[in-house]
């Protein structure tokens, strides 16, 4: 049966569609394979997503190699939600991608472009699916590499060493994070995360397990850019041609606190873990560290992109929050906030692209005028803008209204004030984008001014859209991302109650 | 705690403190990336190391041996040294490139130019 094969499919078919593009050496035949796969890539993560939903966690066995030896794929609701993220923003980006990138990156080297796109594709759909934590590091590799090269090949030359500087900064990372595996598979003699999870609570004072949380940890921090680990991203994004920026700040970021969630909860026992170790406390702190530090800086920028990827590292901060509170609320915010910050956040640098496609700069006074100009790029902008802030009925109204309820929770009153001053600095930054595209006047010598293409139009039209049903109906969503925090909660509490109806 | 018990480990950790600092401490870029791959060979050293059990053979099986060395971490490094070479080879293909934007590979040159830029 096709379907139970389902997994490796996920995986196998961007990756050999990659090799595919790279013979093809035409661009629109590669924009082509590579839309395709994309779309089929989603189809494939929305069926598995209905499958867990209805059956449960889905295991597969790589190879027929029986877990703890070979490597499993693991799809519990977590990873079956950041998969269609993942596969979904793909689709999205795709339509806009073939003129965007037409425009932004030299005719020979695009169907190049379309090669790395898969294999990043690839990636990070794999670190979502799998279950063996040597194998993540692995598909860690795979996107970060990938995304070094497709960051590359942007128009300026400060996008090389944005590319340079990243790849330095994410080899560590991902170097921490290898010692770190290292130590664990040292002291339990397994990759599998389950029978980490089974063996770690045993051993969980030791001091070269100590080590090992500190490496993965600051390996994955630098991954995700959380504060104060994040000066690879804001030039990394700002410079990587647009389809590249909406692409990873819509999943690579996220996918990578996937992982914070995945070691923390899932191989580490959550709460178990919290209590002997304040990491909860630590990342609560960090948490607020980056919602406030980087919204204060994007104030400053001039560059919108620039502005936008710092308003990403501190939006990362509310997923980091969330993960930090601990409880089913706060966890289940940060979760929820993976999905609609990557909407409004690929809603937004979708409307950036189309303003560079007409008017080839985005420097806050370049958007002077344009609220008239492109009044359609500029409303999704708006959508977007107040989903950042959290007005009520956007999407980020429903991240902040279940992290507040979680800090709540924990009598957490900080983490309550800091995500309303975030918020409010959200507006600063936003209103200076607003502000000029409609109550400033065009500059001079700026001739006609058209909307976008339709192809660029229509999927940033789709996520602001989005941005507005899921923040008026977030049951669906809501419903998933509580179901995976109580899971991931749940699950290790769970367990002592089943051993010891066991013992006598 | 005898002396060569934890030689190789104690290596291990100096190696990647070397290459750990190359990267933080040199402005070339090139002497960058070459720190970056001593960092990541430590690690290397560390995984073989852990797999060894005194007095182990090869992993082949045979009726002469029955204590044999962990074969697993050999594997995975196989896995991280293929990374590795990538991660390098990419890292020396950007500075080509990066030479050819801007005339230099040193650091402090680089941000100087860049400050001057809008």
């Amino acid at each position: 049966m096709i379907s139970s094969h389902l997994p490796v499919l996920q995986i196998v078919i961007p990756l050999m569609a990659a090799p595919v593009c790279l013979i093809l050496r035409h661009a629109v035949a590669a924009w082509l394979l590579a839309t395709a796969v994309t779309v089929v890539t989603f189809l494939i993560s929305l069926s598995l997503l209905g499958q867990v939903l209805q059956d449960g966690t889905i295991t597969y066995d790589l190879g027929n190699w029986p877990p703890p030896w070979g490597i499993e794929y693991v799809i519990d609701r977590l990873s079956a939600f950041i998969l269609v993220i993942v596969a979904g923003m793909g689709t999205l980006v795709m339509p806009f991608a073939r003129q965007s990138v037409e425009q932004e990156v030299p005719e020979e080297r695009i169907y190049l472009f379309y090669v790395m796109y898969l294999l990043c594709l690839t990636g990070l759909l794999g670190i979502a699916i799998t279950g063996d934590a040597f194998n993540l590091f692995v598909f860690l590799e795979i996107s970060s590499l990938s995304s070094y090269v497709l960051i590359s090949l942007g128009r300026d030359k400060r996008a090389l060493t944005g590319a340079f500087n990243y790849l330095i900064m994410g080899t560590i990372g991902a170097t921490f994070y290898v010692i770190g595996v290292g130590a664990l598979y040292m002291m339990t003699g397994t990759l599998n995360m389950a029978d980490l999870a089974a063996r770690l609570p045993a051993i969980l004072h030791l001091k070269v397990i100590e080590a090992a949380l500190a490496f993965l940890l600051v390996g994955i921090s630098l991954k995700l850019a959380l504060f104060p680990l994040h000066f690879w991203l804001p030039n990394a994004y700002a410079f990587a041609p647009t389809t590249v920026t909406i692409f990873l700040a819509a999943t690579a970021t996220k996918v990578s606190v996937y992982v914070m969630i995945r070691i923390l909860y899932t191989v580490f026992g959550g709460q178990a873990l919290f209590e002997s170790f304040a990491i909860d406390e630590a990342l609560v702190a960090l948490g607020m560290l980056s919602m406030v530090a980087a919204a204060l800086v994007a104030i400053f920028q001039d560059n919108v992109k620039r502005l936008l990827a710092y308003s990403s590292l501190s939006q990362i901060g509310y997923m980091i929050l969330g993960i930090g509170l601990g409880n089913a609320a706060g966890l289940a915010g940060g979760i929820i906030h993976i999905f609609n910050h990557a909407m409004a956040k690929a809603a937004l640098f979708m409307a950036i692209g189309c303003v560079i496609t007409r008017v080839g700069a985005v420097t806050v006074s370049d958007l002077a005028g344009l609220g008239r100009q492109m009044p359609v790029t500029m409303a999704a902008l708006l959508i977007g803008a107040l989903s950042l802030i959290g007005i009520p009925t956007t999407v980020g109204f429903v991240t902040k209204w279940y992290l507040i309820e979680g800090a709540f929770e924990n009598g957490n009153w900080p983490a309550v004030a800091t995500i309303l001053i975030s918020g409010i600095l959200a507006i600063i930054y936003s209103w200076r984008i607003i502000e000029a595209a409609y109550f400033q006047d065009p500059p001079e010598g700026r001739g006609e001014v058209r909307e976008a293409p339709i192809a660029m139009q229509a999927p940033m039209l789709l996520l602001a859209a989005a941005c507005i049903v899921f923040g008026v109906s977030a049951t669906w969503t809501m419903d998933i991302a509580l179901s995976a925090a109580e899971a991931l909660i749940g699950a290790p509490a769970a367990a002592p109650i089943e051993t010891s109806g066991v013992q006598p | 705690m005898e002396f060569p018990g934890v030689f190789n480990y104690w290596i291990a950790i100096i190696l990647m403190m070397i290459g750990f600092y190359v990267v933080i401490a040199q402005g070339n870029l090139v002497k960058k990336i070459f720190g970056l791959n001593v960092f990541q060979v430590s690690v290397f050293l560390l995984y073989i190391s852990m797999s060894k059990v005194d007095g182990g053979a090869a992993p082949i099986l045979d009726d002469r041996y029955q204590v044999y060395t962990n074969p697993l971490p050999h594997v995975l490094i196989l896995t991280a040294i293929v990374v590795g070479v990538a991660t390098m080879s990419l890292g020396l293909a950007l500075i080509v490139r990066i030479r050819d934007a801007y005339g230099t590979i040193e650091e402090e040159e680089i941000e100087r130019q860049e400050a001057d830029m809008p």
